[in-house]
């Protein structure tokens, strides 16, 4: 399943946060959405999965999700918001119980995807006693649970310190290349864009535009160990946001 | 500065520099739990009250010896007193609490669920949760009758109030961003109701439940105090009216009780509930 957003353009209010924005996510691609602070990141992902609906401008979804998925567009976000009195377990089993599974299907999920994001010794454990690395962790096994078609990732390494934050990245990057899921992933950080990004999309400052769209061609395996030519991706990038960041950092927060 | 000076500075700076240990300026503001501290000052203040009403410096009709007050609680005890009035407070407490507390949760759970609800609670709650329910206890004796049904009813009014406001303050209170990862993963909203709302809002219903009961005790002993044959107020009441200071402060004593007991069962209930915290 693809998605293709058109002319999507979306006010808070009199404010203006996105204007005309038009660009696809193919299925088994990551999309990294990039720009300025306040640029409207993350409200075009808020769009993306129908918890917002855009002024004008469409979102489509192209051909049909893949049989068996229960909820197609699926959340990550950047504060994990995991329930903190569920356990790990419980906090997956949560997002399966309103559909008709028996209880042994739906705990064969809950381990299921519990291993593939190595936390199978701690579904027991709640939220408060698990690390932040270890709290996303278990909201994007509770993402895998309901076999998405394409997952909307809201900076999910943002509110991790950077050594975590770089162990979930080559994470994301190994279940990638297992799992081939598609994604969208709206981030601030570079390094990031260019290491899970086969596309990515620069917006401009408010009202945010699409400034550029850049195609990174190197194999996510390759990355890790090519972070000179990825250096490269990295200022080009910085060289499109710069001015915009620089003139986004100096308007006034009266909103 | 003078050359001597800066001179006799550098000969100083050549030398060993005098060592001292950097001064301590953290510490205290920290209370640390101290559990015999506070049995000992009860039980010095008992001593005091007993030795003064030993040498006849207290008035046995102001405030008759501990002992005394003992005894009449064990006379209470004794002739079985005790489980009719202890037994008709219960009875009036909880079914005033629960009632109140019941309805509080509904109306309260509205408010915070629905805009119109809200709309419509709100005011009113701000409108009548001033007014002591006490002032409103004639009318209930009018309404009601003198019998049980008014005691209840002032206990029940006077709990559904701050109940209404402790829970839809708890539902307000909720992490939006959890609602709307429920939302995001499709459930259904009474799920979000059920396994979102109502647990993130359980701290603040709990702590809506100290208020409430703490109410429903200074409600049932007035209520009491008011044409009843038993229950604790009413044998207050009674004491008060015979000038039996003994069974009086017996009385009070067993009303610390009841008010410690509640709150004892409701740290429990918030440990048990809340454990995740």
């Amino acid at each position: 399943m693809d998605l293709r957003l058109r002319g999507i353009t979306h006010f808070y209010g009199d404010l203006e946060v996105l204007r005309d924005v038009d660009f696809g996510v193919e299925a088994g691609q990551i999309v990294c959405l990039i720009g300025p602070s306040g640029c409207g990141k993350s409200t075009l992902l808020r769009l993306l999965g129908g918890l917002e609906r855009p002024a004008h401008g469409e979102i489509l979804q192209l051909g049909a999700p893949p049989a068996g998925s229960l909820n197609p567009l699926t959340y990550v976000f950047q504060d994990f918001a995991l329930l903190p009195w569920r356990t790990a377990a419980g906090n997956v089993s949560l997002v399966l119980e309103d559909h008709p599974l028996s209880r042994r299907e739906r705990s064969e999920i809950v381990a299921d995807v519990l291993a593939r994001t190595k936390l199978s010794e701690f579904a027991q454990v709640l939220p408060r006693q698990l690390s932040g690395g270890m709290k996303q962790r278990v909201a994007i096994a509770r993402a895998l649970a309901v076999r998405p078609a394409c997952l909307l990732m809201d900076e999910p390494l943002s509110a991790l310190d950077s050594q975590t934050r770089e162990l979930l990245l080559d994470d994301l990057v190994e279940l990638w290349l297992r799992e081939r899921f598609t994604a969208c992933y709206v981030t601030h950080n570079l390094a990031e864009a260019v290491r899970l990004g086969h596309k990515v999309v620069v917006l401009s400052r408010r009202p945010g535009r699409i400034r550029e769209i850049v195609e990174i061609d190197m194999p996510l395996e390759q990355r890790k160990h090519a972070l000179a030519e990825l250096q490269e991706q990295q200022s080009r990038l910085w060289e499109l946001m710069r001015e915009e960041a620089m003139a986004a950092d100096r308007e006034l927060a009266d909103v | 500065m003078s050359d001597e000076a800066l001179a006799e500075r550098g000969a100083a700076g050549a030398a060993a520099p005098v060592a001292r240990p950097v001064p301590f300026r953290g510490g205290g503001f920290a209370p640390r739990p101290m559990r015999l501290v506070g049995l000992v000052l009860f039980l010095v203040l008992l001593g005091l009250w007993e030795l003064g009403s030993r040498t006849g410096w207290i008035g046995p009709l102001v405030l008759p010896a501990p002992t005394a007050v003992f005894e009449a609680f064990r006379q209470l005890v004794v002739s079985g007193q005790i489980w009719l009035h202890l037994g008709a407070s219960l009875q009036r407490l909880l079914l005033g609490w629960f009632g109140g507390t019941l309805l509080g949760l509904l109306v309260g759970l509205a408010a915070g669920l629905f805009s119109m609800a809200r709309a419509g609670v709100v005011p009113l709650v701000a409108a009548l949760f001033p007014i002591p329910k006490i002032a409103l206890l004639p009318l209930f004796i009018i309404w009601f009758g003198i019998g049980e049904e008014s005691k209840v009813a002032t206990i029940l009014f006077g709990t559904f109030f701050p109940t209404v406001i402790a829970v839809y303050g708890g539902v307000d209170n909720v992490d939006r961003n959890l609602i709307r990862m429920g939302q995001s993963f499709g459930l259904s909203w009474l799920s979000i109701v059920r396994k979102i709302v109502l647990p993130g809002a359980l701290p603040a219903i709990l702590s809506g439940f100290r208020i409430s009961a703490a109410i429903a005790i200074i409600l049932l002993v007035a209520a009491e105090m008011i044409g009843a044959e038993y229950g604790i107020g009413a044998y207050i009441l009674l004491a008060g009216n015979l000038m039996a200071t003994d069974q009086l402060i017996a009385g009070v004593a067993i009303l610390s009780m009841l008010g410690l007991a509640v709150s004892w069962l409701l740290g429990r209930a918030e440990r048990y509930f809340l454990r995740w915290r």
